[in-house]
C-alpha cells in the first residue's frame, strides 16, 4: 500500500512536534525513519496510526484521502502500529491479549482464536504459548505477539517505533527477518529508530527528521556520516579514549562475593584506578548489576571487603558510602535516579540540602539555570522531570553528581539516547575521570563497553573474567565469553 | 424445630443477608474493573435504602422502590464518574466525600418516612426445587432479589471472562491506551461500566429496606459501614465475581454464628461476637492473598520441589491484582 503524508503538521501547547512533513512510501519498502530524541518521529507515526489527530495535513493511502478519528479506523484500513512502550496486558494471558480488538463473536471461540495464533506463530517461527501469562513473556515475545495481532487483522502497512529498544540480538534479528518477509509478500513497513546501524542494515529507504521538520531522505548506499549531520544539523564530535594514566587504587576488592534470589557472585578480586573506566559485559542478570549495587551499598555482600580509598566499606549503606564519593546511577531512570513529579531546581536541594529550615528559592533556581547551561539539558528550572526526555534525564542526573567523586557506578549509560546525547553524557563522564574519579559501568551494547572502556570485565553466571584489554580483544572474542564459552580455560588463565 | 430445620433456615438467611453485599460489591467490582473507583458506596447504599423503601411507601410498589434505589445508585456514580473522568478529579476524595454527605443526606431527607409501616419482599418459592433436600429449603424459598443476586453472581462472571465485551472491560482497568487502540471508546464504556455499577450498589440498598432489613428507622436502621465492608469485599475478593460472593457469604455466616453461639458462651460478652466476625474477616482475606507477599516465596523455597509446585500454583490462583491503571485518567494526548 502507498502511504502519502501531506504537509502534516501537529502542536502541543507551544511545541510543534510536526512541522508540515511530507512524505511519501511506496508500498513493499521498509521506509526508515531517523531522528534524535524529539525529533517528532513518534508523533508523526501517532498521527499515521490514528492515535494522535493532526492539526492540518493530509493522509493518502493509494492516492485515496483518508481520515482516522481512531486507532481502529486505521486497522481496519489496514494501518497498524506497534508502540514504543507495548500497549497490552501484562494481566491478561497472550490468547486474551491476541483476542482482543479482534472482530470476534459476543462470545469468543478460544479454540479457535488459539488455531489463528498457532499457525500465524508457526508461518514466522515464533514460539509463543497461548497459554502463558503476557507478564512472563520477555519484552521481544510481546512484540511478536502483537506483530501477529495485528496482522491477523490483516495490517498492509506496520509501523514499529524503536521496535529495538529491551529485546536481545537474537530477537532482533528474528524481527529484522520478519520485516524483510513483509515487505516482499508487499507489506509497508515503517522503522522508527534512532539507531544508525540498524536503519542502515534495514532499510530499503531512510528519511531523517530534526525538530519536527523532515531534514532529508537517502537511499542505500547510505553515508553515515551524511546522516549524521542530517539527524544533528552538524557532526557529533565523539569522546575519545584517552589512555588512563594509573593513578591510585580507588576501589579494591577482595574476595567479594554477593547474592540475590537468582544468583551468586562468585568471589572476586579487582582493583580499579584512579582515572580508570572499566566495563562490565553479560547478558542481563549474570552478576554485573549485582556487583554494581553491592559496591554502592546497595546490597549487602555475603563475604569479602570493599574498600574505597583505603577505607574499609563493606556493608556500609549508600548514604555513608556517598559521603566517601561514591555515587550510583541506575539504569531506571525515572524509577530509581530521580523524581518523576519534582523539577531540578528541587533535585539539587534534595542533594544538597542548605544547613537551613527554609529554601532560598531565587538560589536554587539559579543553580539549576547554571546545571541546564552547562549540561545542555532542554528544559526549565520548573520542568517536571518526567516530562524530560531521555537524553535530557540522563543529563539532568548527571548534573546532580557534585565533586569531588572518588567512584562512579552507572548501569547503562546511553540506553535509549540518541547520539548527541550519549556523546554528551560520555564526555561528562570523561571530565570526572580526569578529575581523579574511576568509573565502573555495566551495558548491554558491546560497541558502549569497547569505546569506552580502559579494561573489560566479562560476567557469566555470576562468574566474572580477568579483566581484558580492549585493544587486544575483539568483538567475536567477547560475545563468546558472554555465551559462556571458553570459560575453563579463561579461569585457567 | 429440630436442628437440621434451624441449621437449614439459618443458611437460607445467611444466603439472604449476603444478597445486597454481593450486589453492591459485584457492582463495584464492574466499575473498579473499568478503571473507576467509587469510593461512594456507604453513602449510595443508605440514601438508596431510604429513597428506595420512601418510593414504595409512596407508590405502594416494591419495583418502585428497587427502580428508585438504582436510580439512586446510578445518579451517584454519574457524579463520581464526572468528576474523576471530566473534570479530571481525585476519584477518592469526591468518593470520600460522597459518602459521608450521602449518608447524613439520607438521615435527613428520610424523616418524615421513619418508622413507617412499609411493603417487604415476600417469599417466592420456586416450584418442584423447593422440594429438593437440603438445597431446596436453602437456595429456593428465598425473595426475588435473593435469586437475583445468584443469578448476577453467574452473569457478571460470564460477562467478563467469557464475553468480548468483557476482554475489553478487564483491559479498560489495566492498561486503556491499549483498549484504545484496539477500539475501545474509552471514556464512554467508563462512564457506562461506573453507571451500571452503581446502579448496582443503588439496588442493594432498597434489598435492605424492603427485605433483608425492613423499613427506614434512620441512624438505627443498622446500615452504616455495610458500604465499606461491601468494599473490602471488592478489594478482597480480587475483584472476581465467585470469590466476592465466597467472601459475602462467609461474613454473612459468621455474623449468623455469633448470633446462634450468643446463649452457648454466657461469658464471652456479647459485643465480642457481634464485633468478631470483622477480624476473622479480615484474616481470612488475608490468608487467601497471602501468595503475594515476599516472604510467602522465601517460605515457599524452603519446601522441597514437588510441593512447592503445588502450593505456589495453588496461590497463584488465589493471587489478585487490582487493576493497574485503577483511578487513573486517560488522555489520548
Amino acid at each position: 500500500m502507498d502511504i502519502t503524508l501531506q504537509d502534516i503538521r501537529k502542536t502541543f501547547g507551544r511545541v510543534i512536534a510536526c512541522d508540515r512533513v511530507t512524505l511519501a512510501v511506496p508500498g513493499g519498502t521498509i521506509q526508515g525513519l531517523l531522528g534524535e530524541n524529539g525529533a517528532g518521529k513518534s508523533t508523526l507515526m501517532k498521527i499515521l496510526s490514528g492515535f494522535l489527530r493532526p492539526d492540518s495535513g493530509e493522509i493518502r493511502l493509494d492516492g485515496t484521502p483518508v481520515i482516522f478519528r481512531h486507532p481502529a479506523d486505521a486497522v481496519r484500513t489496514g494501518v497498524g502500529m506497534l508502540h514504543q512502550d507495548p500497549l497490552d496486558y501484562p494481566t491478561l494471558t497472550v490468547l486474551e491479549n491476541f483476542m482482543s480488538g479482534r472482530p470476534e463473536r459476543f462470545f469468543p471461540s478460544r479454540s479457535a482464536a488459539t488455531r489463528r495464533l498457532r499457525e500465524l506463530a508457526g508461518t514466522f517461527g515464533f514460539a509463543i504459548d497461548p497459554r502463558a501469562c503476557l507478564d512472563t513473556l520477555t519484552v521481544g515475545e510481546r512484540q511478536q505477539l502483537e506483530i501477529l495481532r495485528l496482522l491477523s487483522l490483516d495490517v498492509r502497512v506496520l509501523i514499529l517505533d524503536e521496535p529495538t529498544t529491551g529485546i536481545s540480538a537474537a530477537q532482533k534479528a528474528q524481527l529484522f527477518e520478519t520485516l524483510r518477509r513483509l515487505a516482499v509478500e508487499g507489506r509497508t513497513v515503517l522503522f522508527v529508530s534512532h539507531k544508525l546501524e540498524e536503519v542502515e542494515s534495514l532499510c530499503h529507504r531512510v528519511a531523517v527528521l530534526r525538530s519536527g521538520a523532515l531534514a532529508g531522505a537517502q537511499v542505500p548506499p547510505y553515508t553515515t556520516a551524511e546522516l549524521v549531520a542530517l539527524m544533528f544539523g552538524r557532526p557529533i564530535v565523539f569522546p575519545q579514549r584517552e589512555p588512563a594514566a594509573p593513578g591510585r587504587p580507588v576501589l579494591e576488592l577482595r574476595a567479594l562475593s554477593a547474592m540475590d534470589d537468582r544468583l551468586r557472585l562468585a568471589p572476586l578480586d579487582f582493583d580499579l584506578r584512579a582515572g580508570e573506566v572499566v566495563g562490565l559485559a553479560g547478558l542481563t542478570g549474570s552478576g554485573q548489576r549485582l556487583l554494581l549495587r553491592t559496591c554502592a551499598g546497595l546490597v549487602r555482600p555475603v563475604a569479602g571487603t570493599v574498600r574505597v580509598n583505603g577505607r574499609d566499606l563493606t556493608g556500609q549503606v549508600y548514604p555513608s558510602c556517598r559521603r566517601h564519593g561514591v555515587v550510583f546511577v541506575p539504569t531506571a531512570r525515572l524509577e530509581e535516579g530521580l523524581i518523576g513529579d519534582m523539577n531540578l531546581s528541587e533535585h539539587l536541594l534534595l542533594v544538597q540540602p542548605p544547613r537551613r529550615l527554609f529554601i532560598d528559592r531565587p538560589r536554587a533556581l539559579e543553580a539549576a539555570e547554571e546545571r541546564i547551561r552547562d549540561f545542555a539539558i532542554r528544559g526549565s528550572p520548573d520542568s517536571l522531570m518526567r516530562e524530560l526526555s531521555g537524553g535530557n534525564q540522563q543529563r539532568a542526573l548527571l548534573s546532580l553528581l557534585a565533586p569531588p567523586l572518588a567512584l562512579i557506578l552507572i548501569e547503562e549509560p546511553t540506553r535509549g539516547l540518541d547520539l548527541e546525547s550519549a556523546a554528551a553524557v560520555w564526555t561528562r563522564l570523561r571530565a570526572h575521570c580526569r578529575a581523579g574519579a574511576a568509573i565502573l559501568f555495566l551495558s548491554s551494547d558491546l560497541d558502549e563497553i569497547r569505546a569506552h572502556s580502559d579494561r573489560i570485565v566479562v560476567f557469566f553466571c555470576g562468574r566474572s573474567s580477568p579483566p581484558l584489554d580492549p585493544s587486544r580483544t575483539d568483538r567475536e572474542e567477547l560475545g563468546r565469553l558472554i555465551g559462556g564459552k571458553g570459560w575453563d580455560r579463561e579461569a585457567a588463565g | 424445630m429440630d436442628w437440621p430445620t434451624i441449621l437449614l433456615t439459618g443458611l437460607a438467611g445467611v444466603l439472604a443477608t449476603a444478597g445486597p453485599l454481593v450486589v453492591a460489591a459485584i457492582g463495584e467490582a464492574i466499575s473498579e474493573r473499568a478503571g473507576v473507583v467509587n469510593l461512594s458506596l456507604n453513602g449510595t447504599l443508605i440514601l438508596s435504602a431510604m429513597a428506595g423503601f420512601a418510593a414504595a411507601v409512596a407508590t405502594g410498589s416494591l419495583a418502585a422502590g428497587f427502580l428508585c434505589g438504582a436510580a439512586v445508585g446510578a445518579a451517584a456514580a454519574l457524579l463520581v464518574a464526572f468528576a474523576g473522568i471530566t473534570l479530571r478529579q481525585s476519584q477518592v476524595a469526591v468518593g470520600f466525600v460522597l459518602a459521608l454527605t450521602l449518608r447524613d443526606l439520607a438521615y435527613f431527607l428520610g424523616a418524615p418516612v421513619m418508622g413507617a409501616a412499609g411493603p417487604r419482599l415476600d417469599i417466592l418459592p420456586v416450584p418442584l426445587l423447593e422440594r429438593l433436600p437440603v438445597v431446596g429449603p436453602m437456595l429456593f424459598r428465598q425473595d426475588v432479589m435473593t435469586y437475583a443476586s445468584f443469578l448476577l453472581i453467574a452473569a457478571a462472571w460470564v460477562w467478563i471472562y467469557r464475553t468480548r465485551p468483557g476482554l475489553t472491560l478487564r483491559g479498560l482497568g489495566e492498561q486503556p491506551a491499549a483498549a484504545f487502540v484496539r477500539g475501545a471508546d474509552v471514556i464512554r464504556l467508563r462512564y457506562l461500566y461506573t453507571v451500571a455499577g452503581g446502579a448496582l450498589v443503588g439496588l442493594a440498598g432498597p434489598m435492605y429496606s424492603l427485605s433483608v432489613k425492613a423499613g427506614w428507622k434512620g441512624t438505627i436502621s443498622g446500615l452504616d459501614g455495610l458500604g465499606w465492608i461491601a468494599l473490602a469485599l471488592t478489594i478482597f475478593g480480587g475483584w472476581h465475581p465467585l470469590r466476592i460472593a465466597a467472601g459475602a457469604y462467609l461474613f454473612a455466616f459468621l455474623q449468623w454464628l455469633g448470633v446462634v453461639l450468643q446463649p452457648f458462651l454466657p461469658g464471652i460478652p456479647s459485643q465480642v461476637l457481634q464485633v468478631a466476625p470483622f477480624p476473622f474477616m479480615i484474616l481470612t482475606l488475608v490468608l487467601v492473598n497471602v501468595g503475594q507477599a515476599e516472604w510467602t516465596s522465601r517460605l515457599l523455597a524452603l519446601l522441597p520441589e514437588g510441593g512447592r509446585r503445588r502450593l505456589a500454583g495453588l496461590l497463584r490462583l488465589l493471587r489478585a491484582s487490582p487493576p493497574a491503571a485503577l483511578g487513573q485518567t486517560f488522555k489520548r494526548e
